[in-house]
C-alpha cells in the first residue's frame, strides 16, 4: 500500500484527536455506572494501633475477667476447640514469658510472671505473613490493618509459619459444630481448610463502631486509635507511659503496645 | 447383498442402539420443570416497587458477577456502600443485603441453582461460611 507523507500525518492527527477524547468518553461512561464508596459513618485512620494497659486490666478488672476475649469470639463466630493443636484464637491470654520471650528474668514481680497478658494479631507494619502468602489472601490495608481475604485462602499455612506471634489459627475441621456462643447471623463463619485471625474488627470500623474487645472492656484497659494522629488517645498514652511491644527484635513493628 | 452372521449382528446392533440412546428415552416425558424462584418473602412483600439491585434480566445473568465485585470491594478495597444506577444505595453484603430480601434461600436461590446443576451440596459453596437465613421449612 502506498501512502503519502501528507496522508500519514492526517491519520496520525486523527488518532491523536481520538486519544485526546478518551477522558471525556470515560467520564461520560462513568456517570452511567454504579458507584461504590465507604460508609459515611466509617471510622478512618492513617494507621490503626492499640495500646493495652495490663496494669489497669489486672487492677480494675474482676479476677479472671474474659470480657474482651468473649466479645471478640462471639461477634466473629469463633469456634471453641479445646486441643492446643486445633484451637482457634483471635485474642487470647498468654503468660509473660511466652508473650515477651527474651525480656524475662527470674526476679520479675510475681504479678508480671503469673498474670495473663492479652494478645492478638499485632497488625505489624512489616508483616511476615503477608510476605509469605502465595495468593495474597492476607494483605496490608492502607490504614495498617493486616487483612484476611478468606475467599482467597488456600490453607497452605505459610502465614502461620511466618507469624512469630502465633496469631493465626488453621481450621482443621468444620468449625460450625464448635461455635459455643450464639451465632452472629450478620458475620460469616469460616470453613475447614482456611486460616483465620483478628482483623481489628474491620467490619465494625466500617460502620463506625470500635473493635468488639475495646468496646467490651469495662475498665478501659484497651485503647484503640490512629497512631499517626498526634492528638489521638493512643498517642497520648504512648507519650506519657512506658510501653513495650512483642518481639521487637524481629523488626516486624507491631501496632499493639503494652503498658506493664 | 448378503450379511454373514446376520442374526447376532442385528441383535448386537439393536442392543447397542438401545444402550446408546438410553439417556434420551429414559428421561422421556420427564423434563425437569423450569425453576420457579419465589419472591414471597416478608421484606419483598412490603416493597412498594418490587425491584432488585439491577433490572431482573440483568440480575438473572449477572448476579454472580455482582457478588464477586461486592466481595472484592468490601474485603479488599474497604468499600461497603453500592450506589445502583438508579441512585438507590445498598450495603454490599451477601448475608445482610441479598438475603435480607431473599430470605427464602431454598425457594429462591436454590431453585435455580439445582436446576442449573450447580453442585447440589454446596449451591454455591458460599454457604459453608456465609450463614444462610433461617427458614421455617
Ligand atoms: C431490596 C430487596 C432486594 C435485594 C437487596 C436484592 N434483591 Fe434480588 N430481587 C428482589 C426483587 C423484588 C426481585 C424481583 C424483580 C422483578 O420481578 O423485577 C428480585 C429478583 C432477583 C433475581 C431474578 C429472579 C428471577 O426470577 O429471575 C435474582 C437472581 C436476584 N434477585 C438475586 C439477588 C442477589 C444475588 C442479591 C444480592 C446481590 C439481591 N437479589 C438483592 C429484591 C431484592
Ligand atoms: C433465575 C435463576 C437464579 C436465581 C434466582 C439465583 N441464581 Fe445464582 N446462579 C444462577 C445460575 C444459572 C448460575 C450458574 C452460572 C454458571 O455456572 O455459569 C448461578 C450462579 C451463582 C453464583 C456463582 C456460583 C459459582 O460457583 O460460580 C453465585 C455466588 C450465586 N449464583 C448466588 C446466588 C444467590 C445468593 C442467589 C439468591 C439471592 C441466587 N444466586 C439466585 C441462577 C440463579
Ligand atoms: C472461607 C469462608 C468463606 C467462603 C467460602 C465465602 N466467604 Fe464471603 N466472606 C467471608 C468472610 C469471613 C467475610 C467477611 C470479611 C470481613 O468483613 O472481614 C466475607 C465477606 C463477603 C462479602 C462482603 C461482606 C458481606 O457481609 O457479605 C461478600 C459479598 C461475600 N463474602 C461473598 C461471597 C460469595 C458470593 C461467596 C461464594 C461464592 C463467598 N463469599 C464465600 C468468608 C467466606
Amino acid at each position: 500500500m502506498e501512502s503519502s507523507r501528507r496522508n500519514f500525518m492526517k491519520i496520525g492527527g486523527a488518532c491523536a484527536l481520538g486519544l485526546g477524547a478518551l477522558p471525556i468518553v470515560k467520564a461520560y461512561a462513568k456517570n452511567e455506572k454504579p458507584q461504590v464508596a465507604p460508609d459515611s459513618k466509617a471510622l478512618v485512620a492513617t494507621k490503626w494501633a492499640m495500646v493495652i494497659d495490663m496494669k489497669k486490666c489486672w487492677e480494675k478488672g474482676k479476677p479472671g475477667c474474659k470480657d474482651c476475649l468473649l466479645a471478640c469470639h462471639s461477634v466473629h463466630n469463633v469456634p471453641e476447640i479445646k486441643t492446643i493443636k486445633e484451637e482457634i484464637k483471635w485474642i487470647w491470654n498468654e503468660q509473660y514469658e511466652h508473650a515477651f520471650p527474651g525480656q524475662e528474668n527470674h526476679f520479675l514481680p510475681e504479678e508480671i510472671r503469673q498474670k495473663p497478658f492479652i494478645v492478638l494479631c499485632n497488625h505489624c507494619t512489616n508483616p511476615p505473613c503477608v510476605r509469605v502468602c502465595p495468593t495474597k489472601a492476607t494483605f496490608k490495608r492502607k490504614d495498617g490493618i493486616t487483612m484476611m481475604d478468606y475467599h482467597r485462602c488456600i490453607g497452605c499455612r505459610y502465614c502461620m509459619a511466618g507469624c512469630p506471634y502465633g496469631a493465626r489459627s488453621f481450621n482443621f475441621r468444620d468449625p460450625r459444630p464448635y461455635i459455643q456462643t450464639e451465632l452472629n447471623m450478620t458475620y460469616p463463619t469460616r470453613e475447614r481448610g482456611v486460616v483465620e485471625k483478628c482483623s481489628f474488627c474491620d467490619e465494625r470500623l466500617a460502620v463506625g463502631l470500635l473493635p468488639a474487645c475495646v468496646e467490651a472492656c469495662k475498665c478501659g484497659a484497651l485503647c484503640f486509635g490512629d497512631i499517626e494522629d498526634p492528638n489521638s488517645e493512643v498517642r497520648k498514652l504512648l507519650a506519657s507511659r512506658f510501653t513495650i511491644r512483642r518481639k521487637p527484635e524481629l523488626g516486624t513493628q507491631p501496632s499493639v503496645y503494652y503498658i506493664v | 447383498m448378503k450379511i454373514y452372521n446376520a442374526k447376532p449382528i442385528l441383535i448386537g446392533l439393536a442392543i447397542f442402539i438401545g444402550l446408546a440412546t438410553f439417556p434420551l428415552w429414559f428421561n422421556m416425558g420427564k423434563a425437569a420443570p423450569p425453576p420457579d424462584p419465589k419472591l414471597d418473602t416478608p421484606v419483598i412483600q412490603r416493597m412498594a416497587v418490587k425491584q432488585c439491585i439491577m433490572p431482573k434480566d440483568q440480575m438473572r445473568t449477572e448476579h454472580m458477577q455482582l457478588l464477586n465485585d461486592w466481595r472484592t470491594e468490601v474485603v479488599r478495597n474497604n468499600n461497603r456502600i453500592y450506589t445502583a444506577s438508579d441512585g438507590k444505595q445498598y450495603n454490599m453484603s451477601l448475608q445482610n443485603e441479598c438475603m435480607n430480601c431473599h430470605s427464602n434461600k431454598s425457594q429462591f436461590c436454590d431453585q435455580c441453582h439445582i436446576y442449573a446443576g450447580l453442585q447440589a451440596d454446596a449451591t454455591p459453596y458460599c454457604w459453608t461460611c456465609h450463614i444462610a437465613p433461617k427458614e421455617n421449612k
